[in-house]
């Protein structure tokens, strides 16, 4: 169910205006007078040590936690439960045992529009499951997959309902360095061939800069935004990208930028 | 076997046990022929290693029987007793009469255990899935659970009389607590992830119960089931021996009466063998039903394994 609504009009997909956020019954300040937008179709990450809110930042997009402050809108309105056309993926892959491949990837539709409806779009689940590389293991239980394979599985889950929003808290987090950087290519790929906005949060700085159009620097303690770097790279992207002297020289910023706002955590 | 008490070489203590080259100290002659035994045993295939633990028992057994002279009142041999097994068997037959009596006391256990199910995974429900039931219900099944149940035996043929009903309700009684038990902690064993996939899927609370929560309850639903069948078994026989004189419990109560030790033995290991089938047969159907939690999930169905060809 993509949102007809025309972005791109609008100048942006997602408003954060003043955000903070304070998780009941403590007096943490997970996030403090955030503000951002989020153009159509970009690519930004939020990177930033454990505590920075980044996740909660995430969260309050994706509908999934109201912010004790503020407002976040999505296509100018503003979110009230998990809105529609967005995918959310998480660290872990989350499929459930019981179900094989591709029931888990026709998941989000068995439950929006029933059993049939999930039954009628086995082709387009087919589909995806051919473009991540899972062919072969559609009738697989969850059991039966590598980390890697279970990751790619729950991507197709995330794309089944064809969004234009993906946010992905640490997908791929969980993976060894080497698949991680493959898996990272073909998350802009599919980006970039659906037109989505994509809203990463990571710990991997490569990572980041590698994917994104604009990197936010967190801090933590209240988590706020401490800097923001705009990547100007080529797309797409490739693994000669991560040799070029100008990617060094991005990940260079992002990590002084973190740093220093470790540094003034720790003042 | 030695079993000393130094570190094991690997987290598999089997393997030190089969490398002794690596063992530090020199084990005597003595030691050293004892590990060799203990090996020789280990290797077993498990149907052979357990005809010999039967048969030495039986053995021994009739043995001491034989040896000492003891009075077959006191203790049939298993000669003894497999001769009455013989009988026992030839009045199980299809229209003998242990056969109506048996029916008797399976009618008594399935029906008991149904209701043990019915009720126990709706308190299970309550229990699991409210605040309240988790704070005033759950402490009294918990004390009713560190109670002698038994001992409820005649409250039961006190109110539901000499028939099927007190039995069924005592074998329900004696089997709920593990239904009840095994369905709250169930529907506890949801993950946050899973809580929260589904919710940013934006699931219906009923999808929510039926599709995520009763799935992962079913493993513990099951483990409840196993040991609440076997409970409801003994419930049955336990309520037919305080009174009614009807199924197996009274055959026994009858044998023993009569002093005829060697019936009740056959009786019994009838017993053990429908303990045995009915355990079995949920054991079953929890493999059916949750072939996913089976640990050789693990091995894939079709018993081969692709690998994955990377697409970069």
């Amino acid at each position: 169910m993509t949102s007809s609504a025309p972005h791109a009009q609008l100048g942006h997909t997602y408003l954060i205006d003043d955000v903070s956020h304070v998780f009941p019954g403590t007096d943490v300040e997970a996030l403090k007078n955030v503000t951002i937008d989020v153009k159509p179709g970009s690519f930004i990450s939020f990177i930033g040590p454990s505590g920075c809110g980044k996740s909660t930042l995430l969260n309050a997009m994706g509908g999934l936690l109201e912010p004790s402050h503020g407002r976040v809108l999505m296509n100018g309105n503003s979110i009230d439960g998990p809105p529609d056309g967005v995918g959310i993926m998480f660290q872990k892959a989350t499929l459930l045992p019981w179900r094989t491949t591709i029931e888990n990837v026709l998941l989000p539709i068995e439950l929006r529009d029933g059993a049939k409806a999930a039954k009628d779009h086995t082709d387009a689940a087919m589909a995806i499951i051919n473009t991540v590389g899972l062919k072969g293991f559609e009738h697989a239980y969850p059991g039966e997959l590598s980390g890697g394979m279970a990751q790619r599985a729950a991507i197709c889950r995330m794309l089944i309902t064809e969004p234009d929003v993906l946010l992905l808290d640490e997908p791929f987090g969980a993976l060894d360095e080497l698949t991680r950087e493959r898996m990272d290519i073909e998350l802009q790929s599919i980006a970039s061939a659906r037109g989505a906005t994509v809203v990463l949060v990571t710990h991997s700085i490569p990572e980041a800069v590698f994917l994104s159009d604009v990197v936010y620097a967190m801090s933590a303690r209240p988590g706020r935004i401490s800097e923001v770097i705009e990547v100007d790279l080529p797309r797409p992207r490739d693994m000669d990208t991560l040799n070029l002297p100008e990617f060094a020289h991005y990940v260079g910023r992002v990590r002084t930028a973190l740093n220093k706002g470790h540094e003034v955590d720790n003042h | 076997m030695s079993v000393e008490s130094e570190p094991p070489l690997t987290k598999d203590t089997k393997l030190t046990t089969t490398k002794p080259g690596k063992r530090q100290k020199n084990p005597s002659a003595l030691g050293r022929g004892v590990m060799a035994i203990s090996r020789w045993f280990n290797a077993l295939p498990q149907a052979m290693a357990v005809a010999i633990v039967i048969l030495t028992v039986l053995i021994s057994w009739e043995l001491i029987v034989r040896v000492g002279g003891i009075s077959i009142i006191i203790l049939p041999s298993p000669t003894n007793v497999g001769s009455e097994l013989l009988i026992v068997f030839s009045q199980l037959a299809p229209g003998g009469f242990l056969a109506g009596e048996l029916w008797t006391t399976i009618q008594e256990i399935l029906i008991g255990f149904g209701l043990a199910c019915v009720v126990g995974f709706a308190i299970g429900l309550w229990v699991g899935q409210t605040k309240f039931g988790q704070k005033a219900v759950m402490p009294l099944f918990v004390a009713l659970e560190a109670t002698p149940k038994i001992a409820f035996a005649p409250v039961f043929i006190a109110w539901f009389g000499f028939g099927l009903s007190s039995k069924f309700v005592m074998a329900a009684f004696m089997s709920i607590f593990p239904v009840i038990i095994g369905t709250a902690a169930g529907l506890a064993a949801t993950t946050e992830d899973e809580l929260k996939l589904f919710k940013s899927m934006k699931a219906k609370a009923w999808d929510v119960f039926w599709k995520l929560k009763m799935r992962r309850a079913l493993p513990f639903i099951f483990a409840g089931l196993k040991i609440a069948i076997v409970a409801a078994l003994t419930g049955a026989i336990a309520a037919e021996f305080i009174g009614g004189g009807i199924g197996f419990g009274e055959q026994i109560r009858l044998a023993s009466t009569r002093l005829a030790l060697d019936r009740v033995f056959a009786l019994i290991f009838i017993l053990s063998m429908l303990g045995i089938l009915l355990f079995s047969l949920v054991a079953w159907i929890q493999n059916r039903v949750t072939f996913w939690d089976r640990p050789d999930m693990r091995l894939g169905k079709k018993g081969k394994k692709k690998s994955l060809s990377v697409t970069s």
